[in-house]
């Protein structure tokens, strides 16, 4: 959202504060710890029990009567809603979230760079013109952007840019790639130019005197040293996008819903069948956490330079 | 561009990834190119670079589609781009500057002038149009978003301000004191991983964890909230039908959601407490209450604000959590589901979902606008 004032202090502390060692603190602290686990866990246990068990006696009773299954996995992945499998549900989230975590990092780089080091009248008035486009809620946006793309642009009653055909709005992933790489923009660019910006005038004012241009320093030298940074915003774009349910329910229809679409018309519509829904959620939630754990470093970094998405 | 996207929407789904991301690069690999080429000196050049001056925009209205009758649009962009050829080379600063800004902002820029400025002010407008957006109805959205009743919009505004209210304050409290806890603890990793995680599930998929947590049926219950009941010898309860305690038991999953995220922020904050401040108070006798109290909450205060902003700002669009577990019915509507659940009525209620999204906008600002000034203050 925006900068976070934590200053990493380098010193090492030898003081400790011994809070762990005040039994109310452990105690506090496991309570919670409990608290914020058995929900996932009690859910996770029913997805690996019969279907029948599932809805007629607590998933506590697993411990006393251990049964497991992956029918309920096999079932989902081959449930269909709105036309599609589930299966066919995670290939679209997919296809919905690598486009558009790169293309808003690829066109905020460029611009990032452009105000950070070329120097041109008015940018910083462009750069806190983008910067406060980031307090535009998502919901500001969808009626209008769905109006464009089914009606294109039209200046003076004239045609100017016509909208995505009729035909392949049931299909096409236009619309949502789109519109996550437009939403992104203005936090990505806020990240990038700050990351820039950090790098030393003299190793850029060197490569420009090896007769360096603006194009070359960007690709050779720019974004290497920034690329701790777009990993970690490309993690949270990544989830964000994966995660998203108001993108997915405005502007996808029937064959490209992405997962967390199907999962909440599952829930909608079969409300009472739990082994869909244990065992849909946790399909839903491997990726995410698959990227959370691998790149775990990069998170909690994106999360301390500030980047929820607002 | 509609050709290639009806094309690509034919493809094998997992072969549009690399197609798409491919082109994509493709495209910019030639913009960052044209950038390199632009600056070289050389009469050669001049024509270079009046060719992508006026090139590039051409081109790149044939490619979103122009129509060909409307000539006078890309008479219109040629003459812009020969108009930057032109201011180019006057530049003091060395030819070809000014086509590399160009070429840098441009893309990024146009996507943020039709995808962000241009909507918000055209909902800015339907705000104050009728449900076909055609007619001026002047503030009837907005009196109909401040009446009361099952088909007025203040309901939705009221749970708004109660999540606002609520949801920040309990996760950052949690959080902090999850940290505090925590920290420099043996099992410090593993613990925060616990609370840390929830922030990789989706809305969604909380919901449905949660909507299973609070699960109410006849006969044996399989929610563990109405087992508790039970084992303490109450009736079981419906919980997600109930107002308002159905609101607070959805706040809960957002608060389960992001307490992660104040705690880890929170305890990077922690740790760049200088230990010196932390030995003076303890040489001084402060208990650790005190400690807490009146050193280490000042020395943190700007990133409790940021994060406190932060869940705030989440509170007030939220969508999702309310779309899964009660749809909005119950009482349970907020402004972020009832702006989209206008819209989806038939026939669609645009002024009303505009009007909507404009004051989530609204109240959104007064955060960023305290955010941005305790940043400014924490600089000094």
């Amino acid at each position: 959202m925006t900068l976070m004032p934590v200053s990493r202090s380098t010193r090492r502390v030898h003081h400790t504060h011994r809070t762990l060692s005040s039994p109310w603190a452990t105690v506090g602290a496991l309570v919670i710890a409990v608290v914020w686990t058995v929900p996932t866990l009690g859910l996770f246990i029913s997805s690996i029990r019969p279907a029948s068990q599932i809805t007629t006696s607590g998933w506590w009773t697993f411990f006393a009567h251990p049964q497991t299954t992956m029918d309920n996995y096999s079932a989902t992945m081959d449930f269909v809603s709105s036309g599609i499998t589930v299966t066919q549900a995670l290939v679209n989230s997919l296809t919905i979230t690598i486009p558009a975590t790169v293309l808003p990092i690829t066109l905020a780089l460029m611009v990032a760079y452009a105000l950070a080091w070329i120097d041109f009248r008015g940018r910083h008035v462009l750069f806190v013109a983008i910067f406060s486009l980031q307090i535009v809620p998502l919901q500001m946006l969808l009626v209008p952007l769905l109006k464009l793309y089914s009606g294109g642009v039209v200046i003076a009653g004239t045609q100017i840019i016509p909208g995505f055909p009729a035909n392949s709005l049931g299909s096409g992933f236009a619309q949502v790639w789109i519109t996550h790489a437009m939403s992104a923009l203005p936090l990505a660019t806020f990240m990038f130019h700050n990351a820039l910006a950090t790098i030393p005038v003299d190793i850029m004012e060197a490569a420009q005197i090896d007769g360096a241009g603006h194009g070359q320093i960007f690709r050779r030298l720019a974004m290497p040293l920034v690329l701790p940074t777009i990993a970690s915003y490309a993690i949270f774009q990544f989830l964000w996008v994966w995660n998203d349910l108001l993108v997915a329910t405005i502007f996808t229809s029937g064959r490209n819903a992405p997962v967390t679409k199907i999962l909440a018309d599952l829930s909608g519509v079969y409300g009472q069948q739990w082994y869909l829904l244990t065992a849909g959620t946790f399909v839903a939630i491997v990726v995410p956490l698959i990227v959370f754990f691998a790149l775990q470093r990069f998170f909690v970094r994106g999360l301390l330079a500030g980047s929820t998405k607002g | 561009m509609q050709a290639f996207f009806s094309w690509l929407a034919g493809l094998p789904q997992l072969v549009q990834i690399p197609v798409v991301v491919a082109a994509f690069l493709a495209v910019v690999g030639i913009v960052v190119f044209l950038t390199e080429v632009a600056p070289r000196p050389g009469r050669a050049y001049t024509w270079v670079r009046l060719g992508i001056a006026i090139g590039v925009p051409v081109l790149t209205l044939a490619v979103l589609g122009l129509e060909r009758q409307v000539l006078w649009v890309y008479l219109l962009v040629a003459l812009l781009g020969a108009g930057l050829f032109w201011l180019d080379t006057r530049s003091k600063k060395g030819r070809g500057r000014r086509i590399q800004v160009a070429l840098f902002i441009s893309p990024a820029l146009f996507f943020l002038i039709i995808g962000l400025v241009w909507p918000t002010i055209r909902t800015v407008v339907f705000a104050f149009m009728d449900k076909t957006g055609t007619q001026f109805v002047g503030l009837k959205n907005f009196v109909w978003v401040f009446s009361s009743g099952s088909s007025g919009g203040l309901t939705s505004l009221l749970n708004t301000i109660v999540w606002v209210i609520v949801a920040p304050v309990l996760a950052t409290v949690v959080g902090l004191l999850y940290a505090l806890w925590v920290d420099r603890s043996r099992a410090e990793k593993l613990l925060k991983v616990l609370i840390f995680m929830p922030m990789a599930i989706s809305f969604v998929g909380a919901s449905i964890i949660f909507k299973f947590f609070y699960d109410y049926r006849q006969g044996n219950q399989i929610g563990l909230v109405n087992q508790l009941v039970l084992l303490v010898g109450g009736t079981p309860v419906n919980w997600l039908q109930n107002y308002p305690v159905n609101m607070f038991l959805m706040i809960g999953i957002l608060i389960w959601s992001q307490t992660g995220f104040a705690m880890v922020v929170l305890s990077a904050a922690i740790k760049s407490v200088p230990a010196d401040l932390i030995e003076a108070a303890e040489i001084d006798g402060a208990s650790a209450l005190r400690r807490f109290l009146h050193v280490i909450i000042p020395t943190i205060r700007p990133t409790i604000i940021v994060v406190w902003v932060t869940i705030s700002i989440m509170s007030l669009k939220v969508y999702d959590i309310v779309s899964v577990t009660t749809g909005g019915f119950n009482n349970t509507s907020v402004l972020g589901y009832e702006m989209v659940r206008q819209f989806s009525l038939f026939p669609p209620q645009t002024g009303h979902s505009a009007a909507l999204a404009m004051l989530i906008f609204i109240l959104v600002i007064p955060f960023i606008a305290y955010n941005a000034h305790s940043l400014t203050k924490g600089d000094r």
